[in-house]
């Protein structure tokens, strides 16, 4: 074997080889919040002391970062996981009239199959929402290539470049070969107020050009090598996108592909032009119908999967099910469920809320486990923050219940701190409990600005939770170990059994702190 | 076999170390002049839960996933596993939960070494060569406790040749 140079390849997954496509298309600026399966994204690029990388304190505040650092001229990227990217949809959907100065590129893990996500969304929709384009790559290699590209798009159409994952493809590791880095000539910032003033006439004459330049994204999107064909024996061929390609290539290796590696706007003419050179033409994709319904739009006679598979991740044995049109068989898995570590603080925290039994609001984080038996002690889980907003919203729906909202010391900075502004100003009561583990542990331990150390584990100013909750107008701020049980549950039934708004920050380090 | 591409199944629990075995076995076949493919879920492999990576190497890897009733080496960390992870083995493939008593027992008073003695054995079982393994271990390993793991490695190689 040993024919190939090996000296110049490493073995990256592809959120690692986007990081470093990035790099050596000369990125400048970097935001994100943690989130699974985007995380390492970020993780990756604070490790080059030439790119200005940031744990932001949530999606929304990142994506304007790197935005605003756009605009301004320098290239730059926000990474997240695909219902953060909910979070920033605000900035996002503006951000394609106003344009940018220098490349900038949003990179979406979308997570089929739910392997740590509270929904399994299809980010695809997005780019047709929004109107921006779309790069979707199939592997780590073709990732890295990808998304080199999505700068050079970005600055010559002046848009921001949606770039989707899959948890699949960010997660898996392939042989990539690294390259040098070039930094482009920085252009010049300089005030635009037709174009970065978003008030109504300057965004309609800003819209004329977000039309004009998704017809010229479509032109570019027909000549794009990303959207391949590969001719087969002629009597199959697939029209598919991402990790499905990979699955099918396995299973049919004499069909024709059109490998979809820009999804949008769609290439109508080689779409068509595919379909006639193939006897049986179908659509493979991961969740929702994004291709099959557009090629069904352009009246092509198209088979597609059966909308139970819809649902959860491909994999290379269900192929020739979903190929074949059938229903899914769903199979139990008898995976092993996760759960807290033994000696983990949340443990003691929720032991307290059992004993006292309370309706817990809860929101995403290592502690959303406390709600599988036997604690069965969290009762609410839909998105970061709701801790907090669903103790006031239950109190209104279900006076007179005992009722506390939990959230992570993370979770509470990202979306926390203006629900509890909200409860304080509109007279709510109730128990909000922070969970201060110092990190945030369920991505894996990152920084947030209640460390007080930035993603490089440098020292900065640290955020005291405490006065924070304080000066938000909150009746009661206790501070206490959860592992002191007696102590901890003591304070826990007296404020539940008051007629105020009080905090109470659960504070003990996570476990995997101290490894 | 040219084009032949090998498929190999780690499976156990979180926190054995699976993912670092299957990090020298990927990066042993990138030496080696492959075309690797590793596939990992570790959203919440720190919490306890089941862990699964799978590596495919050859000339030109698509999946990375390994396909069911396809894997060469089926590589199990944990018994209570063995069932869940049984069915991705091949008919003639090799089992190395054969091996996992003895490589238990082998590291018993350093259980943190179990993952690196399983590659060891493992790599009897492989394509590869040992030079390709001991590269693989320097680079995941990153000067951190290299010789230490080289000699784990070795004593697992030696088991899995017997």
């Amino acid at each position: 074997m040993a024919k190939t140079k090996t000296s110049n390849q490493a073995l990256l997954s592809g959120n690692e080889a986007l990081a470093y496509g990035a790099y050596e298309a000369g990125l400048s600026v970097a935001c994100a919040y943690p989130g699974t399966p985007s995380t390492e994204i970020l993780e990756t690029l604070a490790q080059f002391p030439d790119v200005d990388a940031q744990w932001s304190v949530n999606e929304k505040v990142a994506f304007e970062v790197a935005l605003g650092s756009a605009i301004a001229g320098a290239r730059s990227l926000f990474a997240c996981k695909h219902v953060g990217l909910n979070v920033a949809m605000d900035p996002l959907m503006t951000a394609s009239y106003t344009g940018i100065l220098a490349g900038f590129v949003i990179v979406v893990c979308d997570d089929p199959g739910m392997h740590s996500s509270q929904n399994e969304q299809d980010t695809r929709w997005v780019a047709l929402y929004s109107k921006l384009p779309m790069l979707e790559p199939a592997s780590p290699a073709e990732a890295k290539e990808i998304i080199q590209e999505a700068f050079k798009i970005s600055e010559r159409y002046d848009t921001p470049v949606m770039l989707r994952m899959t948890t699949r493809i960010s997660h898996t590791k392939e042989n990539v070969v690294l390259k040098q880095r070039q930094v482009p000539p920085r252009p010049e910032f300089e005030r635009n107020i037709a174009k970065y003033v978003m008030v109504p006439g300057n965004a309609y004459q800003r819209h004329i050009l977000v039309e004009k330049r998704l017809l010229q994204l479509q032109s570019l999107s027909e000549r794009s090598r990303f959207n391949r064909i590969e001719k087969g024996d002629g009597k199959l061929g697939f029209i598919t996108s991402g990790v499905s390609y990979q699955y099918l290539k396995e299973n049919y290796p004499d069909a024709s592909y059109l490998k979809l590696g820009m999804t949008y706007p769609f290439c109508d003419d080689k779409i068509k032009a595919f379909a006639k050179t193939v006897k049986k033409l179908v659509v493979v994709e991961e969740l929702d119908p994004f291709i099959e319904e557009h090629v069904k739009s352009l009246g092509i006679k198209v088979a597609a999967k059966d909308p139970s598979f819809r649902i959860g991740e491909l994999t290379p044995d269900l192929i020739p099910a979903v190929v074949a049109g059938e229903v899914k068989q769903e199979v139990k898995a008898a995976k092993r469920k996760p759960r807290l570590c033994p000696d983990c603080p949340h443990w003691a925290t929720f032991a307290a809320l059992k004993k006292l039994d309370l309706y817990v609001a809860g929101d995403i984080g290592c502690y959303t486990l406390a709600c599988l038996p036997p604690m069965s002690a969290l009762h609410s889980c839909v998105c970061m923050g709701a801790g907090v907003t669903f103790n006031e919203g239950w109190h209104k729906g279900a006076p007179g219940k005992k009722i506390v909202g939990v959230l992570g010391d993370s979770t509470f900075v990202h979306s926390g701190i203006t629900g509890l502004i909200n409860s304080a100003y509109n007279k709510a009561k109730g128990v909000i409990l922070i969970l201060d583990n110092s990190t945030t542990a369920m991505t894996g331990g990152q920084q947030h600005p209640a460390t007080g150390l930035t993603i490089r584990n440098e020292p900065t100013k640290k955020l005291i939770l405490e006065d924070l909750c304080r000066v938000c107008g909150v009746d009661n701020v206790d501070v206490m170990d959860p592992k002191n049980l007696e102590e901890f549950r003591a304070i826990l039934e007296k404020r539940v059994n008051e007629d105020a708004l009080s905090v109470i920050i659960s504070r003990h380090p996570c476990k995997l702190l101290r490894r | 076999m040219k084009d032949k591409v090998y498929s190999i199944t780690f499976g156990g629990i979180g926190g054995q170390g699976i993912l670092k075995a299957s990090e020298i076995c990927g990066w042993a076949a990138l030496f080696a002049g492959y075309h690797v493919k590793k596939s990992e879920v570790h959203g919440m492999a720190q919490r306890g839960g089941s862990v699964e990576s799978h590596v495919r190497f050859g000339k030109r890897v698509y999946s990375p996933l390994v396909p069911m009733g396809s894997a060469d080496v089926l590589v199990c960390f944990h018994l209570e596993e063995h069932s869940r992870l049984q069915p991705f083995l091949k008919k003639d493939g090799v089992d190395l939960t054969d091996f996992l008593a003895q490589v238990t027992a082998a590291m018993a008073s350093n259980p943190r070494g179990l993952n690196t003695c399983l590659v060891g054995v493992l790599s009897a079982k492989l394509p590869i060569k040992e030079e390709h393994w001991m590269k693989a271990i320097e680079t995941v390993f990153k000067g951190k406790g290299v010789e230490e793991n080289k000699n784990i490695f070795l004593g697992g190689r030696k088991l899995g040749q017997s």
